[in-house]
């Protein structure tokens, strides 16, 4: 059984179908990039996945034991405020709430838990830092421990390197692949076509044409050759 | 000087004046921290001129205890104003400045209207600035409000880890399974009830000073969630008490002397933080 099954799902907003049709599964340990044109509904459809919006139509159902709260959730633009005063291991350890049921506070645990994701992550020096103080780089890596406080099994990410510059963009590619690597399913929604074929073992692309399937079978498919026609276009 | 203090301290009016004062000093720095953060500020503002219509119709009424209907009235408006603000047809804040400002017209008109008080701007003004009720209550009000600043606090510290996540980041907090709105609704009639007892202090033109003073004050020196919230507390129970017995031996006007208090530690804080933050540059 599979970790997340998707089918005939049409998203949107107050009845208003963004997109239709959409189905796709999600085993355990898969790497899935989300790409398609800005606005096609990708942020709405991983929203739905959360459960954050109704679907409008279709089916979502988990499976292999996992809950609906076992999921990571990286936004991808957190409404943080600017001025939001938080430190980083405050941050980190709110992802433990999903475990936490009707218990108010955090037990040695989840303080275990927390600790352990942030030295995973190359934050310990910033534990006490104030997270609005940090770079986005910095910030990604904090959101990123805090969804893993959340879930080991599942993360879905939502552009994670946007506005990142290259370096720490491709630290940050390495970072997921890393976590995929010990077993963490990964949903990854981005705009760029060519990290996703380098990292991704599954493509989701919607827009006009929807495509599920493997990275090779995208590549061979008008969807996916003539979107990477256009982006080597771009470059030159 | 020391002696009218001791004086004044000796009387049980006075007594009730300051454990009051101090226990709603409390609470609404503890709502407030979140109310600023969660861009609410505004909620309380419009809360209070909703309370006023409540209590206008309260005293129009005869009421001897206006407690009992201004509190249910206040929270029932709070639980709606949360509801329009997720609607998204209307905006969140025009809602509220609709309510607000109809509630503070409503109320005056019927004062006005009905009251067979002699001293009708008398009234008005001390339902909108406090003055003198403080210092005029029974010890039945005395024990209410003891008994709901209790219970303020231990909703604050038991839901504390789920305000922050509720405030820090709603969509994180939602898909990991944090029952978002329940915690919405709790801090909205927290936030009604402590206005409505904060009305007995300040009036309810004043009381977004009492509830967002100290919270922005601690924001400008303090980092984590916890410290400022420790902090803002610290803060707003010294203004109150500072502002009582200055407005005591002063004679001055209880409320506005709390919030001027308030207003002067924000001050202070502003500059504490600019400097703080230039030094580290
Ligand atoms: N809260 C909202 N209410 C109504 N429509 C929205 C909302 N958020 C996004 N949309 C619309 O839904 C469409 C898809 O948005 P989104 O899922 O964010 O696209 P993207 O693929 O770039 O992530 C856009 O046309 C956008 O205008
Ligand atoms: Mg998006």
């Amino acid at each position: 059984m599979s970790l997340i099954n998707v089918e005939k799902l049409s998203v949107g907003y107050d009845g208003n179908a963004v997109e239709k049709d959409i189905s796709f599964r999600v085993e355990g340990g898969d790497y899935l990039c989300i790409v398609g044109e800005n606005g096609s509904g990708k942020s709405t459809l991983m929203k739905t996945l959360l459960g954050l919006i109704d679907p409008l139509a279709g089916k979502i159902s988990f499976g292999d034991g996992l809950k609906k709260n076992e999921i990571g959730y990286l936004p991808q633009q957190t409404q943080v405020q600017k001025d939001f005063p938080a430190s980083v291991y405050e941050v980190v350890l709110s992802g433990c709430q999903a475990h936490f049921n009707w218990r108010p506070f955090y037990n040695a645990q989840d303080k275990k838990t927390a600790d352990m994701f942030i030295e995973q992550l190359g934050i310990t020096d910033l534990k006490k830092r104030c997270y609005r103080e940090l770079s986005g780089g910095q910030q990604q890596r904090v959101l990123l421990a805090r969804a893993l406080c959340a879930t080991r099994k599942l993360i879905l990410l939502d552009e994670p390197v946007a506005g990142l510059d290259p370096k720490v963009t491709e630290e940050m590619y390495e970072l997921i692949k890393e976590l995929n690597d010990r077993g963490t399913a990964v949903i990854m929604i981005t705009h760029d076509i060519a990290a996703a074929i380098r990292y991704a073992d599954h493509i989701l692309h919607i827009g006009d044409h929807i495509f599920f399937g493997s990275r090779e079978e995208y590549i061979n498919s008008d969807a996916g050759s003539f979107f990477l026609k256009k982006q080597g276009g771009d470059e030159k | 000087m020391m002696e009218k203090l001791l004086l004044y301290l000796s009387r049980p009016f006075v007594y009730y004046a300051l454990i009051v004062g101090v226990l709603i000093a409390l609470c609404s720095s503890l709502i407030g921290v979140t109310l600023v953060l969660k861009r609410f500020s505004f909620i309380g503002d419009g809360l209070s001129h909703v309370a006023f219509g409540v209590m206008a119709i309260a005293a129009v009424l005869n009421l001897t205890n206006d407690m009992l209907i201004v509190m249910p009235g206040t929270v029932l408006c709070a639980i709606l104003l949360l509801r329009t603000g997720q609607n998204s047809r209307i905006k969140g804040d025009a809602a509220i400045a609709m309510i607000s400002v109809s509630a503070l017209a409503f109320g005056y008109l019927i004062m006005n209207i009905f009251s067979t008080s002699s001293n009708l701007s008398g009234d008005v003004c001390s339902t909108l600035f406090g003055s003198t009720s403080i210092l005029t209550l029974t010890s039945t009000e005395v024990w209410l409000c003891i008994v709901l600043s209790i219970m303020v606090v231990l909703i604050f510290i038991l839901f504390y880890n789920k305000i922050f996540a509720v405030t820090f980041d709603e969509d994180f907090a939602r898909a990991s399974g944090v029952k978002a709105g329940l915690y919405n609704l709790i801090i909205a009639v927290v936030t009604a009830v402590i206005i409505v007892l904060a009305m007995n202090l300040v009036g309810s033109l004043l009381i977004s000073a009492l509830v967002i003073f100290p919270a922005l004050s601690a924001m400008r020196l303090f980092k984590s969630f916890l410290s400022v919230t420790v902090f803002s507390v610290i803060i707003s129970i010294l203004c109150a008490f500072l502002g009582m017995i200055i407005s005591i031996l002063a004679g001055t006007p209880v409320g506005s002397t709390i919030v001027a208090a308030d207003a002067a530690v924000f001050i202070i804080c502003c500059i504490a933080g600019a400097v703080k933050g230039g030094l580290r540059r």
